[in-house]
């Protein structure tokens, strides 16, 4: 993969509101946004109930997928660009998700909505409406998920990454500061987890770095390229983003998300938790 | 990404990371006696408040933090820690700063845009 595989701009993507066979989607947790004004032909995904089990802490499996994908008019040869707020995080999540199920042409929007909003390009408020397809999904990847007992495993021996901010890292807060910050689970971070917060992956418009820029940014981290590498955040969406500048724009070989992430493990029983700046030792 | 019915103790986790709405009132739950709160409005030079801004806070060291987009009438609001904050507005009517000594409680502070 590239950037010129996995990525399009605004302007490509202006250009190709109406193109046949590109399928806009917005990805959200809230879908106000989308409700309000969204690009043209846009079809709206809610992260949580619709890339989400509604009872096990879990996604949705391959014939909920494809049932969902079907539903939305989405068909296996659509290449679909995905984009939506909070500096893609949800979308990056999304694309994730496409691969892990195998879609053959998925793409992000560079900057997402908030690039979209701030050049003040169109946004229309219809909604789509698109045939029922019959989607047919692949089995998971399991090439680029990674679950609890590997990452425990992973301590001191392959690259892990910590993309949340550096606050959250050191253990001072427990979810990003727009949140309230109560919760039960333990903070910090997995020991020997390097910190490059997914803020340094991206430009303050939610446009990503060079790849030059971002090459410097993950040697200069420390992260051993020989190495297979596990990115995490607090609940997967932050991490999909730097698993996409790993894997989709920079190449790299073995790169997993793990999606449980710190909350998951900041409330295992019995694992190493590290406090403070430092990676901490295995 | 707990779902609604999870019975893991990470409660406060099934909030997701979506921004909330900015106007909405503090939720009852939370514990301003805990809780370390940095609200305000962006406003233009003209002086109208600024709605759909993106507004980011940024830690001591300049690091990214959080990001919330502004109400209709122009209000943010971030759950941080006692400390120095930056806040960073960027708009269609352009770009502004300002930066915080937050203590716990509420600490209010606008942000001007131009």
């Amino acid at each position: 993969m590239s950037r010129d595989t996995a990525l399009v701009s605004a302007d490509w993507a202006e250009k190709n509101l109406d193109a046949p066979g590109v399928v806009f989607v917005e990805v959200d947790e809230d879908t106000a946004a989308y409700d309000g004004g969204h690009i043209q032909g846009a079809v709206k995904l809610d992260w949580k109930t619709d890339l989400q089990d509604p009872v096990r802490r879990d996604f949705v499996n391959k014939a909920q997928f494809e049932a969902l994908l079907s539903e939305k008019g989405i068909g296996n040869d659509d290449i679909v660009v995905l984009y939506g707020g909070n500096n893609n995080w949800f979308a990056a999540y999304a694309y994730w998700y496409f691969k892990l199920y195998g879609h053959g042409d998925v793409r992000l929007l560079d900057g997402g909505r908030k690039k979209w909003e701030l050049d003040a390009r169109q946004l229309v408020k219809d909604a789509p409406a698109r045939e029922r397809t019959s989607y047919q999904a692949q089995d998971p990847d399991l090439a680029i998920r990674a679950f609890r007992d590997e990452v425990v495993d992973a301590i001191g021996s392959k690259n892990l990454i910590d993309v949340r901010s550096p606050d959250e890292y050191a253990g001072r807060l427990l979810a990003p500061a727009h949140l309230p910050q109560e919760q039960a689970q333990r903070a910090g971070h997995i020991p020997t987890a390097l910190s490059v917060p997914w803020s340094k992956a991206a430009n303050e418009d939610g446009t990503f770095k060079s790849d030059d820029d971002l090459r410097t940014l993950y040697a200069d981290a420390g992260i051993d390229e020989t190495k297979d590498t596990i990115a995490y955040c607090r609940i997967g969406e932050r991490s999909s983003h730097t698993w996409f500048v790993l894997k989709e724009l920079l190449g790299h070989e073995s790169v997993k998300n793990y999606d449980g992430s710190w909350t998951e493990y900041g409330s295992l029983v019995g694992v190493p938790v590290a406090l403070g700046d430092e990676p901490g030792k295995a | 990404m707990a779902t609604m019915t999870a019975p893991s103790p990470v409660g406060a986790a099934a909030d997701g990371c979506a921004a909330p709405d900015q106007a909405a009132p503090i939720p009852a739950s939370v514990d301003l006696a805990k809780e370390t709160v940095i609200t305000g409005v962006v406003t233009a030079t003209s002086g109208e408040t600024v709605g759909g801004a993106y507004v980011r806070l940024l830690d001591g060291t300049g690091e990214f933090a959080a990001e919330v987009v502004t109400s209709p009438v122009g209000q943010f609001r971030f759950f941080a820690a006692p400390g120095t904050w930056t806040l960073r507005a960027l708009s269609r009517q352009g770009n502004g700063d300002a930066t915080v000594t937050a203590d716990r409680g509420i600490n209010e502070i606008g942000v001007r845009v131009g």
